[in-house]
């Protein structure tokens, strides 16, 4: 039965845009980490979508293929009484811009919000199909 | 005789399936909003339809040309050229109608879903799907209070 395979397709969505609303929690959680005495800050981290076939022409669902690292640079500041403080008096932190990840979460709730419509739509409609002829 | 009782119902089961392909194209596109270069597929509903329902009168020979003037059945201009055949194929055996949407807003990662327009035909076509299988439901009970004598 074709309309199916919609709950793989927008169950792959919300999967991956439940990904995504996980990393920019990981984001915002870290935004005002210092630095260990590596001097490696936490960097921003992103989800990178790829479309997956399922099956055939008309289904294609979603995946993160990978997570990859923002390579901005890290944010200094001058604070030369902070325990963690390097010999010019710098602190390194994190490079996450917690608008752009507030962004990215609305974005993502908004995608994932939309999915579990279409996946109830199609469950009325099969409901409806099962009830044909009575 | 029973084929011509039957045929109404025939028409509308066909067009079911259809719509049923549709809800899942568009299904597709609304998972893929966020992917970075997916472009849209839609399914060219009217197209599918001349397909399906002229599978019994043509002469077998189909293309992937959705844009002939005569419906869908046959696009060659001489008997002896090669037909072109749909690289996939759809539901009802046919070759695949499905076409590219027109793209309102290219964006720079190359997607190109429109997700109000998918959200719009969404709820358009659940309701069309709706409305098929009341039509389907109106025509059985027909033939059977027909059949039942009342």
């Amino acid at each position: 039965m074709s309309m199916f395979s919609i709950f793989n397709v927008s169950g792959s969505a919300i999967s991956a845009q439940s990904q995504r609303l996980n990393v920019v929690a990981s984001n915002l959680a870290n935004a005002d980490a210092v630095a260990g005495p590596d001097g490696q800050g936490y960097k921003g981290r992103q989800v990178v979508f790829e479309t997956v076939p399922m099956g055939s022409d008309a289904s294609a669902g979603v995946r993160v293929s990978g997570i990859s690292e923002s390579n901005e640079p890290l944010r200094k500041v001058h604070n030369p009484s902070h325990p963690s403080a390097d010999a010019d008096g710098y602190v390194t932190q994190s490079n996450v811009n917690p608008i752009e990840e507030m962004v990215n979460m609305i974005s993502a709730s908004r995608s994932y919000q939309n999915n579990v419509e279409v996946m109830n739509t199609a469950k009325t409609l099969l409901l409806k199909t099962l009830q044909m002829g009575q | 005789m029973i084929t011509n009782m039957t045929s109404g119902l025939d028409f509308q089961a066909k067009a079911l399936v259809l719509r049923a392909e549709r809800q899942r194209v568009i299904a597709s596109n609304i998972a893929n909003a966020d992917t970075p270069g997916y472009v849209a597929r839609d399914l060219n509903f009217k197209d599918a339809m001349l397909q399906a329902t002229g599978a019994g009168s043509s002469s077998g020979l189909r293309t992937g040309n959705s844009n002939s003037p005569g419906g869908a059945t046959n696009g060659m201009t001489h008997p002896n050229h090669i037909a072109l055949s749909g690289s996939t194929s759809g539901s009802l055996g046919g070759s695949s109608p499905l076409a590219y949407t027109v793209q309102s807003q290219p964006s720079l990662d190359g997607n190109s879903v429109d997700l109000d327009r998918e959200r719009a035909n969404f709820t358009d076509n659940a309701v069309r799907y709706e409305a098929t299988l009341r039509f389907i439901n109106g025509e059985s009970k027909t033939l059977l209070s027909a059949i039942q004598g009342q």
